[in-house]
């Protein structure tokens, strides 16, 4: 049985409590008057920062401000257009200072989230794919996925939240008033809309937690059956949840992320995010099995078993790339307006970490996890390990980002104690859940296979 | 120096091959070579022959073929005829690299995985009408080979190699 260090309790404490002074610092900052940000923009233009200059081109990342600025029909009205344009100009900044932390809150919970959710997806694939090497791993995957349940009600909580108590801060058709003037968006309106939106949370959360639910109960269950009833139910329900797993994983990220920007839309977008969440979960199972091994608590585990998480580390981070890769040079090479605006704003005001994930996730990666011996070097994987999360962090980041706060971003106070506040509440939610069970799965049948697997 | 004589050891199972070829080594004898029907999972390891280094060879010419396709395309795409092709900007490399990513791509591997090979028949020796080098038939079949040097020393080998379970022991010259 793991016992839940004091200090590591303490340290999963330290970050929620940091985390939230900050987030409550970002929201306290966030609310700026009319007359303020006038101010900050006139500084800007004075310092020739091309902030100013650029933020009133960047009307793309909010497409329904573009539509709603053309009802200046009239000619007689050019001088008072020109103040409207002004205050609209500003407004504009205004409203994304005051979503940059809600964005931050939701970019580092959705991270979260995704890691236990593509554990999740990689633990039933290991079971219904009858794993032979993993089977010592998966009280690790169990424990991980533990955080599924909390997490993704938080994503979706905050979601819901901003467009009710919040000013529409993350996803733009929630506001009514933008879709009065978005024919766009009133034609999606069957989709994106609040009450339709939420219940189709739930009902993917609901799926999900029910799946885990049920397989970590077999699989305890397991534990000391006498028969092998419980590896069969959990085989069934495995397979049945590959499914479950795969449409509503692609609706929920047109959901969750892709309904940011409502006028885009991309048809491996679901792919794409799964590559991401995929990757990330499984260097977190590393990076908690080379944690757990290092206290003694996985004597069972050996290099072998790193090394196949490693190479899982690095196809996927090559798979993760694949897509990434053509999902943008579809874009990019078709160049069709309406398609390529997503990439140009990315581009234009998010170069540094647009480009820089890709280093991270896929340049890092494929040149540290490439030899076989420094796959089963755990500081070795742990430093790749490290690098590949906050690529995918950036990803998350570039997915939302840009169409909430557009050129307003920084990693900053906001973001980075939002990171720490779920980063505290994983360590605390995954290692109470590792207290749980026993670390090694008893009665499954492939136990024996997976204890003595090497490569 | 290579000996005229030799043993061959005849075994019918990878297993007693296997423990056979420990005991040869715990001997301190010299094992020259072993022909198998079928790959024998950790014979290499059991005879101390040092790790391939094939890959290593794989990752370089890999990255020559990367080169060659980065070479290729900024001379004709963008130094030679820079055309305005559907608009594609041709000004530069970086520019236009999305499009010839593909090729890169595919150079790369098609590098790595060829020259990868012909590499391999080259280290091993392998080309058509090449004259087989098998000292028994059975061997590709269904009976594994130890070939032992002999020194002078070969009643006290066949001993050894009969209580490693052997089927069949016999003394070769060698002498071309």
């Amino acid at each position: 049985m793991y016992t839940f260090s004091n200090k590591l309790k303490t340290f999963s404490f330290i970050l929620m409590i940091l985390g939230a002074l900050g987030v409550g610092y970002g929201f306290m900052t966030s609310h700026k008057s009319f007359e303020e940000v006038e101010h900050l923009l006139a500084e800007e233009s004075h310092h020739g920062g091309g902030h100013g200059e650029e933020a009133s081109h960047d009307e793309a990342s909010h497409g329904a401000h573009a539509t709603v600025n053309t009802h200046d029909e009239s000619k007689e009205e050019t001088a008072h257009a020109e103040v409207d344009e002004h205050a609209k100009h500003i407004e504009h900044v205004q409203h994304q200072i005051a979503n940059r932390p809600w964005s931050a809150l939701y970019v580092a919970a959705f991270f979260f989230m995704m890691i236990s959710l593509g554990v999740l997806a990689f633990y039933a694939i290991q079971i219904a794919s009858q794993a032979g090497w993993s089977p010592v791993l998966f009280r690790v995957m169990e424990g991980m996925t533990a955080y599924l349940l909390p997490g993704a009600l938080i994503v979706l909580a905050i979601a819901v939240a901003s467009g009710t108590i919040g000013h529409y801060n993350i996803f733009i058709w929630m506001d009514p008033d933008v879709v009065a003037h978005d024919k766009l968006i009133q034609g999606k309106s069957g989709w994106l809309n609040i009450g339709w939106f939420t219940v189709r949370g739930l009902v993917f959360i609901a799926g999900w937690s029910l799946y885990r639910h049920f397989s970590r109960k077999f699989s305890i269950a397991q534990d000391t059956a006498e028969d092998k009833s419980n590896f069969k139910k959990s085989f069934r329900i495995s397979a049945a949840f590959l499914v479950f797993f795969i449409y509503t994983e692609s609706m929920m990220s047109w959901d969750w992320i892709m309904s940011v920007d409502p006028h885009w839309f991309s048809t491996l977008f679901g792919w794409y995010v799964f590559a991401s969440m995929f990757v990330s979960g499984i260097t977190v199972i590393a990076l908690i099995t080379i944690y757990l091994k290092s206290r003694n608590y996985l004597e069972f585990v050996n290099e072998n078993h790193l090394h196949d998480v490693a190479k899982f580390m690095f196809a996927f981070s090559i798979f993760w790339t694949y897509l990434w890769f053509s999902q943008f040079m579809l874009i990019w090479y078709s160049n069709i307006p309406e398609e390529v605006t997503y990439f140009v704003t990315r581009f234009q005001d998010y170069k540094l970490p647009f480009l820089g994930m890709v280093v991270m996730n896929f340049v890092f990666p494929i040149l540290m996890l490439m030899n076989a011996d420094y796959k089963r070097i755990p500081w070795f994987v742990v430093m790749s390990g490290i690098v590949i999360l906050f690529g995918h962090y950036i990803d998350i980041f570039n997915m939302i980002m840009p169409a909430t706060v557009g050129d307003r971003w920084f990693i900053g106070i906001p973001e980075i104690s939002s990171v720490l506040l779920f980063a505290g509440l994983f360590i605390f939610v995954v290692f109470t859940a590792l207290t749980k069970a026993p670390l090694l799965v008893k009665g499954y049948p492939f136990r024996k296979e997976s204890e003595e697997f090497h490569y | 120096m290579e000996a005229s004589k030799v043993i061959h050891a005849i075994y019918t199972d990878d297993d007693v091959l296997m423990s056979a070829v420990k005991k040869v080594k715990a001997e301190r004898h010299h094992i020259e070579e072993i022909y198998t029907p079928f790959p024998v999972h950790g014979l290499d390891k059991a005879m101390g022959l040092e790790p391939t280094r094939i890959a290593i060879t794989a990752f370089i010419y890999g990255l020559i073929g990367l080169t060659v396709a980065i070479l290729m395309m900024n001379f004709i795409m963008i130094e030679d005829w820079p055309q305005n092709i559907g608009g594609k900007p041709s000004f530069s490399y970086l520019e236009n690299m999305p499009a010839f990513v593909p090729i890169m791509f595919e150079l790369t591997v098609f590098f790595a995985a060829h020259l990868m090979v012909i590499t391999f028949y080259l280290r091993s020796r392998m080309w058509p009408f090449k004259n087989a080098e098998n000292p028994d038939p059975r061997t590709t079949d269904d009976h594994f080979l130890m070939e032992i040097a002999v020194h002078g020393n070969e009643k006290e080998l066949e001993s050894l190699l009969a209580e490693t379970g052997a089927v069949e022991i016999n003394l070769v010259d060698k002498a071309h």
